[in-house]
């Protein structure tokens, strides 16, 4: 009998032959963070006249598994920006609370309610556009170091000259900017319903705050009717010059699965 | 001045025969000569406030800010030697970010307090260094509900984190004074710098201490803060002098539990009475004045 620590609870090798032990020294880099576990799914934002919508679910999934249900993947950022995340959940955390420490450095070097005439935007603030471009430096450095976030994030909020700004940037650095995105699976099936109503700047900058709310929330049964990895409990958050509105109890509501009937080919059907 | 040195004052580790630290107490003596800073407890938040002396008119009014941001709910002023003060606030904020570090949640106001009260100590005790020249004022609000972990995902458990017991309430406005022995404790009201004796004695006639709590609001606070500055501040001496103020109020208050600048027009509203309470006090002056003479 082997009684050596490195043997304990290891299958006996006189019963089941030589454990292979390989997987326990490999001299390669470390991977355990080269690829997701607990994810998040799509992200979607559509920009409009005085501001940007932003929604995801609230389910964080282990592969299939529908693991956690009251997961916020939306985090606003000094009531002024919105950050939403798709991908790793604990990456999200990581960065989350990276954010944190940039906002309190912030609070550090600016006072905005010193003067109330003053907005946020114009009080020198970091603003969405300069934490995008954070974001997206902080993405690519450390896909260079091949160690990326696993995340795919929005960020909405106010450029410098105050208009609305909606922006992504992926694991590897990546980044986009659009008058609607939304991430993930949303690509392909909240993107064209999105781009339907504002495939231009001059559109989205058309659209009224309850029209693209609207717009998001018809998106978000979609992807729920589509995507194998939502749920039907989301949150939503508005971003306008007055700050940030978030709500992260919503619910579907009148869901329609008639367009069920109509699909074959998946799954156990026997006609 | 307190007694002469003889050879126990020139270095700090040295005790004297009497048992006092002659470096410590020069310390004092530089906090003694900075602009009055005071901070007031009240019953939903704490007001800091500082008489800031302007040394030059090619200053910028209003820029060079003395009462520093140290987390979001924190925040210290100080009075004495400028650079000494600057140099405690990194430290503060180093402390504070290294405890969300560590516990992912917003450093409690006592902590801040204990651990800069064991910086400030430590600078009593080798020869290589000397006291802080300083006396500073930390006020901070801890959250009273259940604060969610930095970074947290979900809603947690619906119990909250435990470990509380019911009836019995968490957090709220606290004061602290740090000086430069390391000596702190926690304060209704304190003051520092010039004006302390005189700042002292009106943050007593305050009703701020008491079994039931203080029932001075913060707006009212920060009319007071103002009032006692002014009261405090030595014409003679100074000439010119700039108020700053900040607050922090709880998360249903106007701060939203976080650490700000007092709003401009409520600032100004309270210099407006603060001087007009020190014009009618010296009317009440000459009218006795007058009536002693008849």
């Amino acid at each position: 009998m082997d009684h050596r620590p490195q043997a304990w609870g290891r299958p006996r090798d006189d019963v089941y032959g030589a454990y292979d032990a390989s997987y326990l020294h490999t001299n390669g880099p470390k991977t355990a963070t080269q690829s997701p576990i607990v994810t998040g799914t799509s992200v979607i934002a559509l920009k409009f006249k005085d501001g940007v919508v932003m929604a995801a679910d609230n389910l964080a999934s282990y592969g299939s598994l529908a693991r956690f249900t009251d997961v916020k993947r939306l985090r606003p950022f000094l009531s002024t920006s919105v950050v939403g995340f798709g991908g790793d959940v604990s990456d999200m955390q990581f960065l989350d609370r990276h954010l944190t420490e940039l906002a309190i450095d912030e609070a550090y070097e600016h006072d905005n309610t010193s003067s109330s005439s003053e907005t946020p935007a114009t009080a020198g603030q970091l603003n969405a556009a300069n934490l995008h471009k954070y974001l997206s430096k902080l993405m690519y450095r450390r896909r260079n170091s091949f160690d990326p976030l696993w995340n795919q994030i929005l960020v909405a909020g106010f450029d410098s000259s105050s208009t609305p700004f909606l922006a992504s940037v992926d694991l590897r650095g990546t980044t986009f900017t659009s008058p609607s995105l939304a991430s993930g699976f949303g690509a392909m099936l909240a993107q064209p319903i999105m781009r339907r109503h504002a495939a231009t700047e001059e559109d989205a900058a058309k659209l009224t705050r309850d029209e693209a709310v609207a717009i998001v929330r018809e998106c978000m049964k979609v992807l729920f009717y589509r995507d194998a990895r939502s749920l039907d409990k989301y949150s939503i958050a508005v971003v306008t010059r007055d700050g940030v509105e978030l709500s992260e109890e919503e619910q579907l509501e009148k869901q329609s699965w008639a367009f069920a009937e109509r699909i074959r080919g998946y799954g156990t059907q026997t006609v | 001045m307190t007694s002469i040195g003889t050879g126990y004052d020139l270095a700090n580790s040295i005790f004297s025969p009497d048992g006092r630290n002659f470096q410590v107490e020069y310390a004092v003596k530089a906090v003694e000569n900075g602009g009055t800073s005071i901070g007031i407890r009240c019953k939903d938040g704490v007001v800091l406030a500082v008489e800031k002396v302007v040394t030059s008119k090619l200053l910028k009014a209003g820029a060079n800010k003395r009462i520093a941001t140290i987390d979001r709910h924190l925040g210290i002023v100080y009075s004495g030697m400028i650079p000494d003060g600057r140099h405690f606030i990194d430290r503060a904020r180093d402390e504070a970010r290294a405890w969300r570090d560590t516990f992912k949640t917003p450093i409690p106001t006592a902590d801040l307090a204990s651990r800069m009260g064991g910086y400030m100590q430590a600078y009593t005790l080798y020869q290589s260094v000397r006291p802080f020249g300083i006396t500073a004022i930390i006020g901070g609000f801890d959250s009273t509900s259940e604060a969610p972990v930095d970074g947290e995902v979900g809603a947690g458990p619906s119990c909250g984190a435990g470990g509380k017991v019911p009836g019995k309430t968490y957090g709220g406005p606290f004061l602290y004074m740090v000086e430069p022995s390391g000596l702190y404790w926690g304060y209704y009201g304190a003051a520092t710098g010039k004006g302390r004796q005189a700042a002292k004695a009106e943050l007593e006639k305050l009703d701020l201490g008491g079994p039931a709590g203080p029932s001075l609001t913060l707006e009212q606070a920060v009319k007071e803060a103002a009032r006692i500055i002014y009261v405090s501040h030595d014409d003679s001496k100074d000439k010119e002098f700039e108020l700053e103020m900040t607050w922090i109020s709880g998360a249903d208050g106007p701060t939203k539990g976080l650490h700000r600048e007092v709003p401009k027009e409520l600032r100004e509203e309270a210099e407006r009475l603060a001087k007009k309470a020190l014009e009618d006090d010296e009317d009440d002056e000459d009218e006795e004045e007058e009536k002693m003479e008849e």
